[in-house]
């Protein structure tokens, strides 16, 4: 069985390390092509976080210019775009706070009452099942999906599954430890795949859906 | 080994980041063990879904409307100095 080979490739090149040098001298040109690269992850990552749309819209403005006033502390210690995703999450996290402004929001929201590590459910699915839907109705399914998992749990399989962050920048950016990143992932992991069951997996005859 | 030994070592056997022998003893898991094997492939699927079909993608006029106001903000903001 083949693994899965990560698909991002987030590595600072000379090219992005001029226009990063280029945009501390303010040079907005420069700045505005890192926007370019970058902005459709940011807004992915604020609307899995905050899972409203406005406030998605909010978190790429202030992560963006957040990122251009601190260009000059971005050492280059870390890539570029993790920095970015850190500051991005980092404002994700405190848009979440005002609107939920009588409960805490933390990466350990939820992650010890769920424990989701032990499959429940093993159906085999469909060859190609997602060719079953739409484009539509299957973004609607992934959405409303993940949506249903503690965010500790979904935003480390966003980062790391989806943004191609590994798993060394997902603890770093998350704040967590390592072996947290990894826990949290293979839960997340299990998690959809358990949930993504009912829409999946192969019908036999006369079958309704029997799934929860 | 146990499917419980399997599952705590699925996530690195799906990254490919474990050593030839451990990479061994778990694909000879999977060759007898239908449950594991079901599990390991459609977890796998998961991932691949979620990365090839990406959610939250941003609409080209919402980006061109976020991509003015970043700007708009940048050019009336003073870069923070150096600490």
């Amino acid at each position: 069985m083949g693994t899965i080979q990560t698909n991002v490739t987030t590595g600072d090149t000379s090219e992005e390390l001029a226009l990063i040098q280029s945009a501390r001298e303010g040079d907005i040109a420069a700045f505005e092509q890192l926007i370019r690269k970058y902005d459709r992850n940011v807004f992915r990552i604020a609307q899995h976080i905050t899972q409203n749309r406005e406030d998605a819209e909010d978190v790429v403005q202030d992560a963006f210019l957040k990122a251009y006033q601190n260009l000059k502390q971005f050492q280059g210690n870390s890539k570029f775009y993790t920095w970015l995703v850190r500051i991005a999450v980092n404002e994700a996290l405190m848009k979440l706070r005002k609107r939920k402004s009588s409960k805490t929001v933390s990466m350990d929201e939820d992650v010890e009452t769920e424990d989701g590590s032990v499959p429940r459910e093993v159906a085999d699915w469909s060859p190609n099942p997602e060719q079953q839907y739409r484009q539509a109705e299957l973004s609607e399914i992934l959405e409303k999906t993940i949506q249903g998992l503690p965010m500790g749990f979904r935003t480390v399989f966003m980062l790391r599954d989806v943004e191609g962050l590994s798993t060394e920048e997902t603890a770093e950016t998350l704040g967590l430890s390592v072996p947290a990143v990894k826990s949290r992932l293979l839960r997340a992991r299990l998690q959809l795949r358990e949930r993504l069951n009912r829409y999946f997996k192969k019908k036999k005859n006369n079958d309704g859906d029997q799934s929860k | 080994m146990k499917c419980s030994q399997f599952l705590t070592e699925l996530n690195d056997f799906l990254d490919g980041s474990l050593d030839q022998k451990l990479k061994a003893e778990l694909s000879e898991h999977l060759t007898w063990c239908h449950n594991c094997y079901i599990v390991c492939n459609t977890t796998k699927k998961t991932i691949e879904i979620y990365r090839e079909n990406k959610i939250y993608e941003l609409p080209d006029t919402l980006r061109a409307k976020l991509h003015d106001a970043i700007v708009t903000k940048c050019k009336s903001s003073k870069p923070t100095p150096e600490s």
